[in-house]
């Protein structure tokens, strides 16, 4: 299992170089002069001959890859071309936002999702079924941002219940160690801001979970009546054994498998494809972060949030092949 | 007379498809007492395993359901009892073997815990004690390096250990009953031979009565006190296993008895009965079995004929046996 480990994180040298080569490229893919395109027409001949320099573009292109692929090695992802300031210090409060935002949204969908499929199965073709799965359908179907929409106009404007925006207090900042605001508000014992946290989560967590949890349901679903048919539930059912046990145990166990893969999947998803939730909520996540970078024409920037959401998503799917083990014995490694 | 441990009485069981309603099993009645073994012999298709499904109360539904008579167990009637009252029967004092033994087991369950789980269904043990319980019975159905076996994976066995496994499981809570399904159809012939020794020595030793549904004569011959013949969902012929072989009534009966291979007399070609089996509910009027019986006469084909008594307790379903 250790070796396997070992020998998957090593095949993913490759990919991880590959993933650079690709970004690396997209700077240099612009076509004419990227520092002129970078700074727009008006700027002075000085200016864009320093970003130039700055950007190394002076030198031949294997040299500009080696120096740009010695920065990522050391933790370098290059420095903003607005704010002047390295990326990689400039980046984490982004990316704790967009994670958090994440968590709350893919526990919403695995909590809900999956356990609406179980049930949907076990109580196939039941008013439940045709219901859960009528709202499955819908959920997929439902653009993100027509869902936040109603959301705000529902629970922040017309009810009064929820913030719509943001994920703090702007009156009463909540001052951030490792900027997951649960863990920092926890960590100071601060339970109403704890609390204030969770009610600016909700809505958006609500909006970026819901096609997830449509998916998981769906999945759940069919892959849980599958199992239910086969011979070693028979058997389980010729024990004597509950069907609450037979379903949540025997059952959910096989059937997992499959659901572990969609799971795997949307997660990567989840923290990449956040940005219409995050624009909405105006949430200050990563994809707000490289959003902004484009309308700034911060390259770097928008370099090194790809790279990061692409590692991201690579070691998702290698933490779901490692995670196949633990449910199938059958998996040997 | 009404005291049998199970006593099965014009059982129906439907399956309800696309092209109608199938009688599965039709007006089946059998009993067995404390101690006896049951075969139940038929070709495929003719309702052996939806017999014993519908006694554990287990018929998948939809498509399928119980429609008439009774199954009773210590005087109860199982199609009337709830669910709950079934699951602390089943596996408890009826247990049940299945035709699958590669597919029968949970394949992400350590056999292990499969088995502790039948004991702490249906008593308050320990999981301690249960799980000593467990690896006795695993020895006693002939399994070794019975502690290694307690934390493998059914991938990890071969059939005939899965069928072993499956054994000890359902001989466990020491049932009253226990209805093996075709349990060494799926296995070669020598382990068939030990898994088959295996059931009767556990018979006699914990005088559990045994409904051991086969489709081979052989079988029941070595096995079984009385047999019951069934052909397409319905029972055409019940005796004494001594009876069956010397003295088969049934033209059906007559035909399995003459299509088993006798080696002291090399035949040049094995006898079979002409044309097919028919699915259950094909044959709408007469007896079932008439299409292929070469003893058929005009009452055959326009009335079903009821199971008669003969000599003894030999019962048949046949019109040359009709006391009209
Ligand atoms: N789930 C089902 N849906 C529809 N019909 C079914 C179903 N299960 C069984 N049947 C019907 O019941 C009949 C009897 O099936 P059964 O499995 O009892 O046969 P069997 O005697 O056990 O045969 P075998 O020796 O092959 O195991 C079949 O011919 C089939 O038409
Ligand atoms: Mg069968």
């Amino acid at each position: 299992m250790l070796k396997y480990t070992f020998r998957r994180l090593g095949a993913l040298i490759p990919v991880l170089i590959g993933m650079s080569i690709l970004v690396f490229l997209i700077i240099r893919a612009i076509p004419g002069d990227p520092a002129q395109t970078i700074l727009g027409d008006k700027a002075s001949e000085q200016a864009v001959e320093n970003l130039r320099e700055q950007l190394g573009l002076n030198n031949p292109i294997y040299i500009q890859y080696f120096s740009y692929m010695k920065g990522l090695i050391t933790g370098d992802l290059g420095t903003s071309i607005r704010t002047s300031s390295p990326i990689s210090a400039d980046i984490w409060p982004y990316l704790a936002a967009t994670i958090e935002l994440a968590f709350v949204a893919l526990i919403i969908a695995v909590v809900i999702g999956v356990n609406a499929g179980i049930l949907s199965a076990w109580f196939q073709n039941s008013i439940f079924d045709y219901t859960a799965m009528i709202i499955a359908l819908i959920g997929i179907s439902m653009p993100v941002f027509w869902l936040g929409l109603m959301e705000q106009w529902a629970f922040s404007l017309e009810l009064g219940w929820l913030p719509s925006i943001g994920r703090e207090s702007v009156r009463d900042p909540i001052t951030p160690i490792t900027h997951i605001y649960m863990i920092d508000t926890l960590i100071q014992g601060d339970f109403d801001q704890f609390v204030v946290v969770i009610k600016h989560l909700f809505l958006p967590g609500i909006a970026l979970g819901t096609i997830p949890m449509a998916i998981f349901a769906r999945m759940t679903r069919s892959s849980m009546l599958e199992v239910l048919r086969s011979d070693y539930i028979r058997t389980a059912r010729a024990k004597g054994q509950k069907m609450f046990v037979i379903v949540y145990k025997h059952a959910l166990k096989n059937a997992f498998i499959p659901i572990l893969t969609v799971i795997g999947l949307q997660t990567g998803l989840l923290l990449g494809g956040a940005i219409l939730t995050e624009t909405i909520f105006s949430w200050p996540g990563i994809g707000r972060y490289i959003y902004e970078a484009i309308q700034y024409r911060d390259y770097p920037v928008i370099q090194a949030g790809i790279l990061v959401i692409a590692t991201i998503f690579v070691l998702i799917n290698l933490i779901v092949d490692l995670l196949y083990a633990a449910f199938d014995p059958r998996i040997k490694y | 007379m009404n005291s049998h441990l199970l006593h099965v009485k014009e059982l129906q069981t439907q399956f309800i498809t696309d092209e109608g309603t199938v009688p599965a099993v039709d007006d089946v009645s059998f009993y067995v007492n404390p101690g006896e073994v049951l075969g139940i012999v038929g070709e495929s298709g003719c309702g052996k395993s939806v017999t014993s499904l519908s006694v554990m109360g287990l018929v998948p539904s939809p498509p399928g359901k119980i429609t008439g008579g009774e199954i009773l167990f210590d005087g109860k009637d199982l199609t009337e009892a709830s669910e709950k009252q079934m699951q602390k029967i089943r596996g408890n004092e009826i247990a049940m073997i299945f035709q699958e033994p590669m597919t029968s087991l949970n394949p992400v369950i350590k056999i292990g815990d499969q088995l502790i789980e039948g004991v702490r269904i249906h008593t308050d043990k320990s999981r301690k004690q249960a799980k000593e319980q467990a690896m006795d019975m695993l020895q006693k159905v002939g399994l070794s390096r019975v502690d290694e076996l307690m934390s493998q994976y059914p991938h990890q066995l071969s059939g005939g250990m899965r069928q072993r496994v499956m054994i000890a499981m359902a001989f466990i809570c020491e049932p009253k009953v226990l209805i093996a399904d075709e349990p060494t159809t799926a296995l070669d012939v020598t382990i068939q031979k030990q898994i088959l020794n295996l059931m009767k020595q556990l018979n006699s030793e914990m005088h559990t009565a045994i409904i051991l549904i086969t489709h081979d004569l052989g079988v029941v011959a070595e096995m079984c006190d009385r047999v019951v013949v069934m052909y397409a969902g319905k029972i055409v012929e019940e005796a004494t296993v001594k009876e069956i072989f010397n003295d088969p009534k049934h033209p059906y009966t007559k035909g399995l008895i003459q299509s088993v291979p006798d080696l002291r007399q090399r035949k040049d070609k094995l006898y079979s009965i002409p044309g097919n089996v028919p699915k259950p509910g094909q044959i709408k009027s007469g007896c079932v079995f008439a299409p292929r019986c070469a003893y058929a006469f005009e009452t055959c084909g326009q009335e079903m004929p009821k199971l008669c008594s003969t000599e003894g307790s030999q019962q048949v379903r046949c019109w040359l046996y009709h006391e009209k």
